[in-house]
């Protein structure tokens, strides 16, 4: 599978395997990811598509019983074989999940704990950030007069966007989101989808999402994953008007999965 | 079980509407036809009166298509279906137009004693017809080949048209007072090779439908 002719990647993932115990969760994956594009992998549930989002920061390492083989090149190195720091690694490739986290913390704590973690002391330089990653969320307008509230009183969509918030600032250079609005009233939905498309200036995304015309909507390129198998990988204007594999075209009609 | 059973029938009826639209204009022309050649002006009028149920059908047609965009999401084939649906409706409702144009000039040339027996146009809107029936089927089984091999046929319409008009244009210096008839029948002419043009159209529509691909067959 070749939809890249360049080579800026920000990931490479080669005949790539993983198992939980017994179970072949994903089959001989072979998925290159594009930089500072938005990669959404879309398939029904157990499809393996959360799994796979997680290996991109070896989050799924935390759980027991995970084997795997293969590549994921990020940078130049596989991560999976190299002793790597692997806070230095999330560090880089920030996550997001299904619902909004925030620490029982302000707003300002919250964003400023990880590049607190990552050694910066300076209240001037953490407030820059704090600012800079509002921003870049959208959110600061609606913030900006209490910093210093528990995030725990913001809104689901306000909370989601924290979060996001908190992941830019370690800057990273990739942005997982595992269904980062299945849990969002319409409007915070969309709003998450226009921050994407001007997140995607700066950042690589991929995106996990059981809304189809989401994954339509925000991204660049489309992996269908089908029983731990990558199915189809392609430009997203193909994937939804003309799928070369039929199991794709059944699952996006809404006719399976 | 089948998860978009109430979907797929809906596309089914957005389907059969499109299918039943065509089969009034395919009569529309036949009635139209007859009129012409047996100058009969009642029947002329009827056939302009009733080309506002072929385009009440139409618009029920693009109603039914707007509602299930704007509810069902459709995507990929499905999309492609309401879409065709909606593209094969708007030629078949100009098909029906060329109907009335055809009873407009059976009324221009009223009861005018024709010039010759008029044999060649009816066979010439048989072909076009014969061109449209193929293009339906071709819609209706989803058969690409059957539509590329209707569009073919457009090629021995627009010879036709071309042999009758000379043809026509030619009975004018021994007949300067029929000038008018001569002009409509030529129009006719004009008005049924626009009908296997639409008919090719529907056939292009179908070969998008099925693979697709959008091609030009009205080269």
């Amino acid at each position: 599978m070749s939809v890249f002719t360049i080579t800026d990647k920000a990931f490479d993932v080669k005949d790539f395997n993983l198992w939980y115990g017994d179970h072949h969760a994903l089959k001989n994956i072979n998925f290159p990811i594009r930089k500072k594009e938005v990669t959404a992998i879309i398939g029904p549930s157990g499809c393996g598509k959360s799994t796979f989002i997680k290996t991109l920061n070896l989050m799924i390492t935390t759980i027991p019983g995970v084997k795997m083989s293969g590549e994921i090149n990020y940078n130049g190195q596989n991560i999976l074989n190299e002793k790597l720091d692997l806070v230095d690694l999330r560090k880089n490739v920030g996550m997001v999940f299904q619902k909004g986290n925030p620490f029982p913390q302000s707003i300002f704590d919250n964003i400023a704990y990880g590049p607190r973690i990552h050694g910066i002391k300076r209240k001037r330089v953490l407030e820059e950030i704090v600012i800079k990653s509002l921003m870049d969320v959208a959110l600061w307008d609606e913030v900006k007069d209490r910093l210093n509230a528990p995030a725990l009183g913001l809104s689901g969509g306000q909370q989601q966007r924290l979060c996001i918030a908190r992941a830019l600032a370690t800057k990273p250079n990739v942005l997982l989101m595992d269904e980062p609005t299945s849990a969002l009233d319409p409007i915070s939905t969309l709003k998450i989808e226009e921050m994407i498309l001007e997140l995607k200036e700066k950042y690589t995304i991929v995106i996990v999402t059981h809304n189809m015309q989401q994954a339509a909507r925000v991204s660049d390129k489309t992996a269908f994953f089908l029983m731990g198998e990558l199915i189809e990988l392609d430009e997203t204007s193909k994937i939804f008007s003309q799928p070369s594999d039929e199991r794709t075209e059944g699952y996006i009609t809404g006719r399976f999965g | 079980m089948n998860t978009r059973s109430n979907f797929d029938s809906s596309l089914k009826q957005l389907k059969d509407m499109s299918l039943e639209m065509a089969r009034l204009s395919e009569n529309a022309v036949k009635e139209a036809m007859d009129a012409l050649i047996r100058q009969d002006l009642e029947k002329a009028k009827q056939v302009i009166e009733a080309d506002n149920v072929i385009d009440e059908l139409e618009f029920k047609i693009d109603d039914k298509a707007t509602l299930m965009i704007a509810t069902q999401s459709p995507v990929a084939k499905d999309l492609r279906k309401i879409l065709v649906g909606l593209k094969i409706a708007s030629e078949v409702e100009r098909i029906a137009d060329q109907a009335v144009n055809i009873a407009k000039s059976a009324l221009h040339i009223g009861k005018e004693k024709h010039i010759k027996e008029i044999v060649d146009i009816p066979k010439m809107m048989d072909m076009a017809l014969e061109m449209l029936n193929d293009a339906l089927t071709a819609f209706y089984t989803e058969d690409a080949a059957l539509a590329r091999k209707c569009a073919e046929k457009d090629d021995a319409v627009d010879e036709m048209y071309g042999r009758l008009v000379q043809e026509l244009l030619g009975y004018i210096p021994e007949n300067p007072t029929s000038t008018n008839q001569i002009t409509q029948l030529s129009f006719v002419c004009r008005y049924i090779e626009r009908i296997a043009d639409h008919t090719t159209n529907i056939s292009e529509n179908v070969i998008f439908l099925v693979t697709g691909k959008r091609i030009d067959l009205n080269t």
